[in-house]
């Protein structure tokens, strides 16, 4: 547990956290490892957990029935993986996929959900984490949809 | 091609600045399925070719027209001009089919540089999107080779798919080297790519170098270079510090005709590089 909650607090997602929050979230943390090529999440499951990715690489896909899958994104070494778990109804809209050894801290979502609603102190700042992140990558998607290099 | 007899303005400032020199073509790669590399060589032998990082020079086809292309070859190889160009245009897209031996029309180099001297001493972010690598390969050359000069060197490259990857050798080889950091990303993926997938600016959080030390040299799309800017500086690397290299539509590439002014300034003389100081109030202009 020790570790785990060193790696919780060293994690970029959760710099600036008071150490109250990081062992609420500790408690709902766990960690995980996926092989090279191991699928992690598939859409249209549900979503109850996302991942801290401590090292390695994950594709982000959506599968075109007629072309295979494509890759939307990457994540890698200190990304935050997964906000499906968020929202209701709680379903990937993504399938995820291990690119290389990928070792990384799941936390789940569930357990997560209930501490924001009984601290809502750390519920603003898990959340004001992930509207930054989300800020992000729909600032990414924009300019990938611009195709500005055609 | 036709051969003309025209006088040497390359290397050669002191020349009419309009006359083109004859180059022959030496070598004609094909980098991906829309760009290709010319290697030329001055036609009649003659003086060095010298040209600074970052500068550019105008490449006439005769009978045809008259394009910018930058110089994308390595500045110590003094006999050799190199230029990287996508097949867009009628003048490029003609100039793509040029042959080993063929004749060119060449006129400069023009423009300002790379800030590889001021860089001395620090940190090196290299930042390029599609084929924005072109222009920003002399500078990488230039500091690989005088690499002790120079802290850590990062090269973060981004374009549009796998297959739009351009020098996908030079990249492979320089990726294995001790002192350089090269990370390439591609906005979407299919198959076997097992590469990053995602924008060029999502590489700067994470890059290695530090940012109070550090100079930035961007060349890409206009709109990839200002996004890149709001990734530097939340990185914290100073405006000051950041370079780009613009383009704009230019005919005589002396400053005479007007057709690339941007604001106060022609990018033709004035860059094609600037420091982002003196852009930054024209960048998000519209009317610009």
């Amino acid at each position: 547990m020790e570790t785990l909650e060193r790696y919780v607090a060293e994690h970029p997602f959760f710099a600036g956290m008071s150490e109250k929050h990081i062992q609420l979230i500790v408690g709902c943390a766990s960690n995980v490892k996926y092989d090279a090529g191991q699928q992690i999440d598939r859409a249209g499951m549900e979503a109850n957990t996302f991942f801290l990715v401590r090292q390695g690489r994950v594709a982000v896909e959506i599968v075109n029935p007629t072309s295979g899958p494509i890759t939307i994104q990457t994540v890698g070494d200190g990304d935050v993986l997964g906000w499906s778990w968020l929202f209701p109804p709680y379903i990937h809209h993504f399938d995820s996929k291990a690119l290389d050894l990928t070792r990384a801290i799941a936390l789940d979502g569930k357990c997560l959900r209930q501490k924001c609603d009984a601290d809502h102190e750390l519920g603003y700042e898990l959340f004001k984490r992930f509207a930054q992140i989300m800020e992000q990558r729909i600032a990414s998607t924009r300019l990938q949809l611009m195709d500005l290099y055609k | 091609m036709t051969t003309q007899s025209v006088q040497s303005a390359v290397g050669a400032p002191d020349l009419n600045p309009m006359l083109p020199q004859t180059f022959r073509v030496r070598k004609v790669i094909n980098d991906t399925y829309d760009t290709f590399t010319l290697e030329l060589t001055p036609s009649h032998g003659g003086a060095e070719v010298s040209f600074r990082p970052g500068q550019f020079n105008m490449l006439y086809l005769y009978g045809v027209g008259e394009v910018p292309i930058s110089i994308s070859g390595d500045p110590s190889r003094g006999n050799v001009l190199v230029h990287t160009t996508r097949a867009v245009g009628t003048v490029t897209k003609v100039m793509s089919k040029l042959k080993v031996g063929d004749l060119i029309g060449v006129r400069g180099p023009y423009g300002t540089a790379w800030p590889v001297e001021e860089a001395v001493g620090n940190d090196v972010v290299i930042i390029a999107g599609g084929i924005g690598l072109a222009p920003l390969r002399p500078a990488l050359y230039h500091i690989l080779s005088h690499r002790t000069k120079y802290g850590k060197v990062v090269l973060l490259y981004g374009t549009r798919t796998p297959s739009d990857i351009l020098y996908r050798k030079d990249l492979e080889q320089l990726r294995s080297r001790f002192d350089l950091e090269v990370h390439v990303t591609v906005d979407r993926a299919m198959g076997t790519w097992r590469g990053n997938v995602g924008v060029v600016t999502n590489l700067i959080p994470k890059a290695p170098f530090d940012p109070t030390n550090t100079v930035a040299m961007v060349c890409g799309p206009e709109i990839m270079m200002r996004f890149t800017v709001l990734g530097l500086q939340k990185r914290g690397v100073a405006l000051d510090s950041i370079y780009l290299s613009l383009e704009r539509n230019m005919k005589c590439a002396v400053g005479f005709c007007g057709h690339c002014q941007f604001g106060p300034l022609f990018v033709c003389k004035d860059g094609p590089v600037f420091r982002y100081g003196q852009v930054r109030e024209f960048l998000n202009k519209r009317e610009i």
